[in-house]
């Protein structure tokens, strides 16, 4: 595959809302219930029935709408509207989904991301929508049918559209996370991909740089990241190994198949339903006034850029540093919480360590922050003792990985693991002095090459000294000694 | 007794003069012996009534009774019940017992009420003569060779042939007010959301709205009620404060006792009269509007230009709205489905073709033609600016006046058939009374003469959003002096 192709990739991220019961009726949404407990007269659309809508949906889309925004509520439409999304299929049991298509209730926003290759970048938002879901067909242990189960019909989602503004699937996958994050952050979806709440579709389309966007095939259905990155790299593989073949890419909604790592054609856009889209006057115009605006301002965290913002102004962080400060709520805890223990001029260095020796070791065990064996009090304590110079940082890496393996517990489980292996620094003078003598008594030779002029020779007595020392000997005291014994 | 008035009969029962079991008892025995001629009822429970009515009695010895608490009340079969089959005329429903109570049945039983039985329509509302009925066509009581309107027919039908002392009814683009003149009854269909839509099945949901076939505005205004008032499970539902709908009738308007309507400006649509209309029902409307002035109303002329085109934006969004509303009835769930089918779709085209009727496969095809892709703005939307232009030209008028009055359908009743294969001519049944769909505001028919054959002839307003209460004391000052609402068709009285 030639190199000069760009992969262009806009998300489609439905997000389900964390309300207690649905989007048009009083039914529970919770998850695992016996299959159609959860189904009320207006689920299974008996004849006769309404919808009314749920305000608590309706104020998580408005708590979103103002999370990618900065706080503004230039992106909610104050009037919206739902429309019905017509098809026939058996857990569909209106025959219709309420979503909404021409006015939707939030229009833009941004999600930022640090790409690997490009660095901190904005996504843009096109817009999102509430929706309800669909039930589900089951197809297997009915003895040749199908069974429903009509217990997530109904169930609030948010449909995020994203602008195609990603250039790989590192950046779709970046982008995911973070549109994750977001929700969690701001408290309107559990972010639970197993159970379905959170589930991406890709659409993927590949050109020359310079040239007008090419055609796209939507990718559905992605409900891990791990797949969302397969299935881009496979989708944009076969698109540009079709057009170098000659051949051209026809719009069509794929499919993702996890076992085989391949895409594989759904429907074509001569099969594309005609969804007859048309507003629903079962109910009214959505209206959203600026005194619910104001109130559900007022119960937002604080976000994401207003945090970046503050880190970059009040700690000198890097832009880079706070957006990766900043990839959830929890992180964003976890550094403030060590700030708040060691002051604020810590906060380069704790930010060094969690993107550096915490998230290596987060990552290698997959695990995310919540779940860090090591607590942010704990890692404060050891980065304490690297301030108060009583461990090296060399040696602190060892520290971090004992309390990693639980080797202690508690806030000082920092202190007494560098107790316990007598990790600490030695900045006496006398004693350092003593190990200098030994190591240039026995390194005769290093010295004669020094003094003939090889300054390399200095940095082999150095590290001669440390291993004597076994890395504790403080190294700017190293330094010292040993210029002064040796002019 | 069968020609007595709500408020006599709750005098009645209050006396113990009758019981409600007796009461109710008289008018299964009036079902038993009409129906077969007539096909009013699609259902008859009278085991199930009498159940109810047994409670009435109860309510009433302990004194809590209400106007309505052990009066018998014919449902139309658009309204859910629960433990009654309701069929809405279709054999898509017709093994369907409905779970739950709609809005206003619930109303209905919580005001002590006797649910009588469930009456016959044209299918999912879907026609101006009761004949596309799957139960079968509905014969007019003033001559069973004619039909009696639509949709509710068999619910106008009842309560013209005394079968029921009233009747609970909808009207989407007609179907009580057509009915109700073609029937000599009084028809209501109140404001777009003053009765809770919840449980009545849809045919086009911005359109439609219960209402009462009665046999006086009195009695009307006593079941409006019971039927109005917010319901927080129709999001269409208005919230405003419960008003009495009869406060007006018994207070004196006008100047004199013999001038009540002194004051009252009865707006004349002089689009209304002209081609299209039977000269025997112009008669009829006209000396109704003497009649008005002569009670003190001043008679202005409006105008209401876009009305002429109601039937054609009717025509695209009522039928739109129907093949959403209709795609629920799949046979996946309840209802009719298809004996045999080899997958899904067969399932599907088999079911449906099956349980639905003529009437409803063309307006479900109509429907799904003008939403579709590269159709919608031409029509759908279009019909909707109409909409709007309608809704204007009535605000406009009713700054001149404060009633718009004029023929509530273009003929007397018609004969069984003879419109059945032209849709058009059906369609256009529904000139007059379209427009007030379109604009959501209250509309009626009273009863005002008669025209060709002896056949009635309905009188139809117009009045402004929630005018309801105003309505019914212009209608029953004019029956007041009028008797054409206590004509009974010939056999029916006794």
């Amino acid at each position: 595959m030639s190199a000069n192709w760009e992969i262009v990739i806009g998300l489609e991220t439905h997000v389900q809302l964390s309300t207690d019961s649905k989007i048009f009726s009083g039914s529970s949404t919770a998850f695992g219930a016996a299959p159609n407990t959860q189904a009320s007269a207006v689920d299974i659309a008996l004849p006769g029935v309404l919808p009314v809508a749920n305000r608590g949906a309706v104020e998580r889309a408005i708590r979103f709408g103002l999370g990618v925004n900065g706080g503004l509520a230039d992106n909610i439409n104050r009037r919206s509207e739902f429309a019905r999304k017509n098809y026939f299929y058996p857990d569909l049991p209106k025959g219709y989904q309420i979503s909404q298509l021409d006015l939707p209730i939030v229009n833009g926003g941004e999600i930022a991301i640090v790409s690997p290759t490009r660095g901190e970048i904005k996504v843009r938002l096109t817009r999102a929508h509430l929706e309800e879901d669909a039930g589900k067909s089951l197809h297997e242990d009915f003895h040749g049918m199908s069974g429903i189960d009509l217990n997530r019909a109904g169930t609030p989602l948010l449909e995020i559209v994203s602008e195609p503004d990603m250039r790989s699937a590192e950046e779709a996958v970046a982008y995911a996370r973070a549109l994750h994050a977001m929700v969690r952050w701001i408290g309107i979806c559990d972010g639970n991909m197993q159970e379905g709440s959170f589930r991406c579709d890709a659409n993927v389309s590949v050109r020359r740089p310079g040239e007008a966007l090419g055609t796209r095939r939507e990718v559905k259905n992605l409900n891990s990241f791990r797949f969302l990155q397969q299935a881009i790299e496979y989708e944009a593989r076969w698109q540009i190994e079709t057009l170098e073949d000659g051949g051209r890419i026809q719009q069509a909604t794929v499919l993702f198949d996890p076992d085989s790592g391949k895409t594989r054609v759904m429907r074509s856009k001569e099969d594309a339903h005609d969804y007859r889209y048309f507003p629903d006057p079962d109910l009214l115009p959505l209206v959203v006034d600026e005194a619910w605006l104001d109130r559900v301002r007022g119960e937002l965290p604080e976000l994401p850029q207003q945090k970046r913002d503050r880190y970059v102004s009040a700690y000198a962080l890097s832009s880079a540093d706070a957006v990766a400060l900043t990839q959830s709520r929890e992180t964003a805890e976890y550094f403030e919480d060590m700030v708040d223990v060691l002051g604020d001029d810590a906060a380069k260095t704790v930010a060094n360590w969690m993107m550096g020796e915490l998230a290596a070791a987060l990552n290698r065990d997959n695990l995310d922050i919540p779940r860090s064996p090591v607590t942010s009090r704990q890692l404060a304590g050891l980065l304490r003792r690297i301030r108060d110079n009583t461990v090296s940082g060399k040696l602190a890496k060892d520290v971090f990985d004992a309390m990693w393996q639980g080797d202690a517990r508690g806030e000082d489980a920092a202190d007494l693991i560098i107790e316990k292996r007598g990790l600490k620094q030695i900045s006496d003078v006398g004693a350092i002095e003593t190990i200098v003598d030994q190591v240039l008594a026995a390194n005769s030779k290093s010295v004669e090459e020094f003094r003939a002029g090889k300054d390399k020779a200095f940095n082999a007595l150095v590290g001669q000294v440390m291993k004597a020392s076994k890395g504790k000997a403080n190294p700017a005291q190293v330094n010292e000694i040993l210029r002064r014994k040796l002019s | 007794m069968i020609n007595s008035s709500l408020k006599e009969l709750a005098i009645a029962l209050a006396l113990k003069k009758v019981s409600s079991v007796e009461l109710t008892q008289l008018f299964l025995d009036r079902i038993a012996k009409l129906n077969g001629e007539l096909n009013a009822f699609i259902t008859v429970d009278a085991e199930r009534s009498l159940a109810q009515a047994r409670s009435a009695d109860a309510r009433i010895s302990a004194g809590n009774a209400g106007p309505l608490t052990g009066i018998p009340v014919a449902h139309k079969d658009i309204f859910c019940a629960q433990g009654w089959l309701t069929t809405c005329g279709s054999k898509m429903l017709s093994n369907f017992v409905a779970p739950y109570d709609a809005h206003v049945i619930g109303r209905f039983n919580d005001a002590g009420s006797v649910i009588l039985g469930k009456t016959n329509m044209d299918e999912f509302a879907m026609g101006s003569s009761n004949e596309t009925s799957f139960y079968g066509p509905v014969k007019n009581p003033w001559n069973t060779g004619r039909v009696p309107g639509g949709s509710s027919g068999g619910s106008a039908a009842a309560v013209a042939a005394r079968m029921a002392p009233v009747a609970t009814a909808t009207d989407t683009g007609g179907s009580i007010r057509q009915p109700a003149a073609l029937t000599g009854l009084t028809g209501l269909k109140p404001t777009y959301g003053v009765v809770s839509r919840y449980g009545m099945i849809a045919f086009a949901s911005s359109l439609d709205q219960g209402g009462i076939l009665a046999r006086s505005a009195e009695d009307a205004a006593l079941m409006l009620n019971v039927m109005s008032g917010f319901d927080a499970r129709d999001s269409t539902s208005i919230d405003r404060v419960t008003e009495d709908y009869g406060r007006e009738l018994e207070v004196p308007g006008g100047v004199a006792p013999n001038l009540p309507l002194t004051g009252v400006r009865v707006g004349v649509v002089k689009e209304h009269f002209g081609a299209g209309l039977a000269p025997d029902v112009a008669r009829a409307v006209q000396s109704a509007l003497d009649e008005l002035r002569r009670l003190g109303a001043t008679l202005v002329d409006v105008s209401t230009p876009n009305a002429r085109l109601g039937v054609a934006a009717y025509y695209v969004i009522a039928p739109a709205e129907a093949s959403s509303n209709l795609s629920r009835f799949d046979g996946v769930r309840y209802g009719h489905r298809a004996k045999s089918y080899s997958n899904l779709a067969e399932m599907y085209s088999k079911s449906r073709a099956e349980g639905f009727g003529a009437e409803v496969k063309r307006r479900i095809l109509i429907g799904t033609y003008v939403l579709s892709h590269g159709y919608y703005d031409a029509y759908y939307v279009k019909a909707q600016k109409i909409r709007r232009l309608i809704a204007n030209d009535f605000a406009a008028a009713f700054k001149d006046c404060d009633i718009v009055v004029g023929p509530t359908s273009p003929t007397v009743a018609f004969e069984l058939g003879a419109k059945a294969s032209d849709p058009v001519q059906m369609y256009l049944n529904d000139v007059y009374t379209i427009p007030a769909n379109l604009a959501g505001l209250p509309g009626m028919s009273i009863p005002c003469g008669l025209g060709e054959h002896g056949l009635p002839v309905g009188l139809h307003m117009v009045g402004n959003y929630f005018a309801e209460a105003k309505m019914l004391a212009i209608a029953h000052h004019y029956q007041c002096a009028t008797d054409w609402h206590l004509r009974s068709p010939e056999g029916m009285s006794a």
